[in-house]
């Protein structure tokens, strides 16, 4: 008999091709990280080997103002690289859903819409956040644009096998606690290093309970604790997600059976094991200038413990023992391959119905995927934000990096449902505190941080 | 790829911890679709602002967790492209550790004390074969991984090692097991 085996042995056992070499199911390419790709090939006179794993979509330097076209779009540079990648995918057969298709989005936001993403595979993107489709049960991670080129070239990667962690959650998250904060509180524990070198995979009952949006949002950052990959085993949960959309397996029935063998079996061993009582877990709002620089909304501002963190408050403006709730905004945003999917532009509407941004504060939602944008649409979701004075826009990474024009000025403090608060992450000098989508809504109408939980709203 | 044997000289030092890869090289310049060209760019708001001075030495040495965050490769292209050929940190992120052996720019990971100590002795020598890096304070041994090393030494083409054995993926695909994914064609 063999022994226990991890979901993550599992897809890696029946992806290695040789010692070291790993075949890859599904690549994603987007117009950043894949322009020099795309000349290495050409200068080698080499082609894309599995044209029909691959799928391009422009997302990370696209205007959200509803640009229709990519030679419309008016900052010449990113035309430039929307429009070299729209060249490449014809020229070496790559099928791309670029700006104007209905299915164009964020690229870890349109795998999982597409039914792409699913359990057992190995998928990977230039882009550290393709640790999000992890959640569909798949071994999936960033790769650098030497490594695109050689996932085009030969459909295959050269990795050395990660450690494996297991991260289990029992309880239930409180009302007002959302996957962010969950994920956030991790992070915040085990450092923006602890993941490093590992595999994780979240397990226990209170990640069996959450919704695919939800787990999405918990892989997608497993890179901000500097973890390889995310991973949640798949169940009912998940093949109901996937069963119905356009990529999801013609025999789906055969498909859901294969799928059933995939969860950790009993007695599998993990290099490093962690414990996390959910139940405990309050609403979280980033301090610092790293993921790992987290307090509890109820928290005060904490006092430095080295340079580091010195140097974090000094960037951030705040002052040490300054409730988190005194602290004041500028702007909100709510996307990113975070949160960016219909259920958390509903919960950030539920809050949101009825009230008005605060008159000091610019917010903005940008749906994931021109998808996700029509089904919000379709449910009035857009009338509810509107209203309320909130800028509705269209599909892109938008401010969670601004490489478009979305971003914030030099001193703006900005409450964000995305996955990065470095220094100048969404603008030189601007300000990051990362937080839920309904955190965020609340603070747009309150103008400040509010513990959700006490929020007469609610 | 240049292959990498020898790296000798004045090192640079960036001392802080958790340098992330916005920092390096910040969004705005990354929409070149050349691989050439970023050096310019290099820690561009920190340098701009007079936070920071760095000497294109060919050794930079810097504090742990370096290169977190994105898995841009235009962070090591312009690291390299400024004149840097090894890092010496306690530590470095997974992806662009990955992404620093792909395009020859050597991460060397060194104990708090022996990066502490190449800092102040300003000049070391990074000898690949060997594995050790010699400064004023001692030489020191750092590991690497074998496969990784024969092909930096050597300044091989990972596409080019990776398709010499082109007849096991066929094999892998002539046997079904890259047959249970989803087909982006059918879309």
């Amino acid at each position: 008999m063999s022994s226990p085996r991890t979901l993550f042995d599992k897809i890696w056992e029946a992806h290695t091709v040789a010692d070291g070499l790993i075949y890859i199911d599904l690549h994603l390419v987007h117009e950043v990280t894949s322009p020099q790709a795309f000349d290495g090939l050409r200068l080698e006179g080499r082609t894309v080997r599995r044209p029909d794993k691959t799928v391009a979509t422009a997302d990370h330097n696209v205007p959200t103002d509803g640009t229709p076209v990519a030679r419309m779009i008016a900052d010449e540079l990113s035309r430039k690289q929307v429009e070299t990648l729209e060249r490449n995918c014809e020229e070496f057969g790559v099928p791309i859903f670029s700006l104007g298709s209905d299915r164009q989005g964020i690229v870890h936001v349109i795998g999982p819409e597409l039914g792409l993403s699913q359990p057992g595979l190995t998928i990977v993107c230039g882009d550290s956040h393709t640790s999000t489709h992890g959640a569909f049960g798949a071994l999936a991670f960033g790769i650098g644009t030497s490594e695109v080129e050689h996932v085009l070239a030969t459909q295959c990667l050269v990795q050395k096998r990660p450690k494996t962690m297991r991260i289990n959650y029992s309880g239930e998250l409180g009302a007002g606690v959302a996957a962010k904060d969950l994920i956030l509180a991790t992070i915040g524990r085990l450092g923006t290093g602890g993941m490093a070198g590992h595999a994780v995979e979240y397990a226990g009952e209170t990640i069996r309970g959450l919704t695919m949006e939800n787990r999405m949002t918990i892989c997608n950052m497993t890179i901000e604790g500097g973890g390889r990959a995310g991973m949640i085993a798949p169940d009912e949960t998940t093949f109901e997600w996937i069963e119905g959309r356009p990529a999801a397996p013609g025999d789906f029935d055969a498909a859901v059976a294969n799928w059933r063998e995939l969860p950790s079996d009993e007695g599998a061993e993990f290099d490093t094991a962690v414990e996390v009582d959910a139940a405990a877990i309050s609403p979280m709002v980033t301090w610092g200038t790293t993921p790992g620089q987290v307090v509890q909304v109820t928290d005060a501002v904490p006092e430095p413990h080295d340079e580091v963190q010195e140097r974090a408050l000094r960037y951030m403006a705040l002052e040490p023992g300054t409730p988190m709730q005194d602290v004041r905004l500028d702007r909100v945003f709510i996307g990113s391959c975070t949160n960016s999917r219909i259920q958390d532009l509903r919960e950030a509407a539920s809050v949101v119905q009825g009230r008005r941004v605060a008159a000091s504060v610019n917010a903005m939602v940008v749906p994931g995927s021109a998808q996700v944008k029509a089904a919000a649409e379709a449910e009035g979701l857009d009338e509810v934000f509107r209203a309320a004075g909130f800028d509705w826009r269209s599909a892109g990474c938008s401010m969670c990096l601004g490489m478009n024009p979305d971003i914030l000025s030099e001193g703006e403090r900005c409450a964000s449902t995305s996955n990065r608060n470095f220094e100048g992450r969404q603008g030189k000098g601007g300000r990051t505190h990362l937080v839920s989508p309904k955190m965020a809504a609340v603070a747009a109408i309150e103008g400040r941080f509010v513990d959700i939980r006490e929020w007469e709203g609610i | 790829m240049e292959p990498v044997e020898v790296i000798e000289g004045s090192v640079s030092v960036l001392d802080r911890a958790d340098v992330d890869t916005d920092q390096i090289i910040p969004k705005q310049f990354l929409k070149r679709v050349e691989r050439t060209g970023f050096g310019e760019f290099l820690f561009y708001d920190w340098i701009r602002d007079g936070e920071i001075e760095l000497e294109p030495n060919p050794i930079l040495v810097t504090g742990r967790n370096f290169g977190g965050g994105s898995s841009r490769e235009h962070a090591p292209w312009a690291l390299q492209d400024f004149g840097f050929d090894a890092i010496i940190a306690p530590s470095f992120a997974d992806i662009f550790y990955s992404n620093c052996m792909k395009v020859g720019l050597l991460p060397v990971i060194l104990g708090e004390e022996h990066v502490r100590g190449v800092a102040e002795a300003g000049a070391a020598r990074i000898d690949l074969d060997d594995q050790t890096v010699d400064y004023a304070g001692g030489v020191v041994r750092f590991d690497i991984d074998e496969d990784t090393k024969h092909r930096l030494r050597h300044g091989l083409d990972d596409i080019g090692v990776t398709l010499r054995d082109v007849g096991a993926i066929d094999a892998f695909e002539a046997a079904g097991k890259a047959d249970h994914g989803p087909s982006t064609g059918a879309l």
